[in-house]
């Protein structure tokens, strides 16, 4: 239904209407964590290509040794959050400004929540498996 | 009315295209690509949590062709995300809004990113193959 159809229908004064759709007061929330996230993940980013390359030719005990170490294991973890995080933000962004039908636009919102929260958790656990067992 | 018909902004059909325009929709779209090569990252670890077997088969499949093609992609959409990203993090900070500095640093992004590409391929070609 548009806004003027509502109009009509509720006989409703247009400012009654109007009132309280403007800002939902999260979007400065939205473009600073966006920010904060490409900043760790300048320095994350960084690393992970740098550790990526020192494993080119390893095998797979230097690979599973490598990711064990704790401090390869914890930038792992906060690099596969951030990345996923920042991932989200942005093309929600995306999604915002090209995809005009409303369901799809949920649709996509959503489907690319439950598949960035899953990701997120799949590679925390790999990590987590490959840093705890012995 | 929201739902006048009317073209929205930006009229791309009236802009000359300009590197700023073209670093702007690249970034939009290497965004796009390393989610998805987010999802490769993870499929990675899980595979190296899985077993040998699991993570020589994947090492196979990022070292074949079209493996290669798409790991090419990603790199450069990494270290092109990675330059203008930072280049917009300068202009988030209140930086570089002159136009002739605009203009530089988008093909600084550009040059960064491609330079970058050839720097770490060429270690790997020279380390002896990819993957």
């Amino acid at each position: 239904m548009s806004a003027k159809e509502a109009v009509v229908k509720d006989r409703r004064n247009p400012m009654k209407v109007a009132r309280g759709l403007g800002s939902s007061q999260s979007g400065v929330g939205h473009w600073w964590t966006q920010r904060v996230t490409a900043a760790a993940l300048v320095l994350l980013g960084i690393w992970f290509v740098l550790t990526v390359l020192c494993l080119l030719h390893a095998d797979y005990a230097t690979a599973r040794a490598t990711v064990a170490k704790p401090w390869n294991a914890l930038l792992l973890i906060a690099f596969v959050l951030t990345m996923f995080w920042h991932a989200v933000l942005g093309l929600q962004v995306v999604i915002e400004d090209y995809v005009h039908v409303r369901w799809k636009e949920v649709v996509l919102m959503v489907a690319i929540k439950f598949i960035a929260v899953l990701g997120a958790l799949a590679g925390v656990l790999a990590v987590l498996r490959i840093a705890l067992t012995p | 009315m929201a739902d006048t018909q009317r073209p929205t902004s930006p009229h791309l059909q009236i802009y000359k295209r300009q590197v700023q325009m073209m670093t702007s929709i690249t970034h939009r779209a290497t965004g796009i690509a390393l989610a998805v090569g987010s999802l490769l990252v993870v499929c990675g670890l899980l595979q190296l949590a899985a077993g040998e077997d699991s993570f020589n088969h994947f090492k196979s499949i990022i070292g074949s062709p079209l493996g290669v093609i798409l790991l090419l992609g990603w790199s450069w959409s990494l270290f092109y995300h990675l330059c203008n990203g930072i280049r917009h993090l300068i202009q988030d900070a209140g930086f570089g809004y002159e136009i002739p500095q605009f203009v530089r640093s988008s093909w600084l992004s550009v040059v960064g990113s491609i330079v970058l590409t050839v720097l770490v391929w060429t270690y790997v070609l020279t380390a002896g193959g990819a993957a």
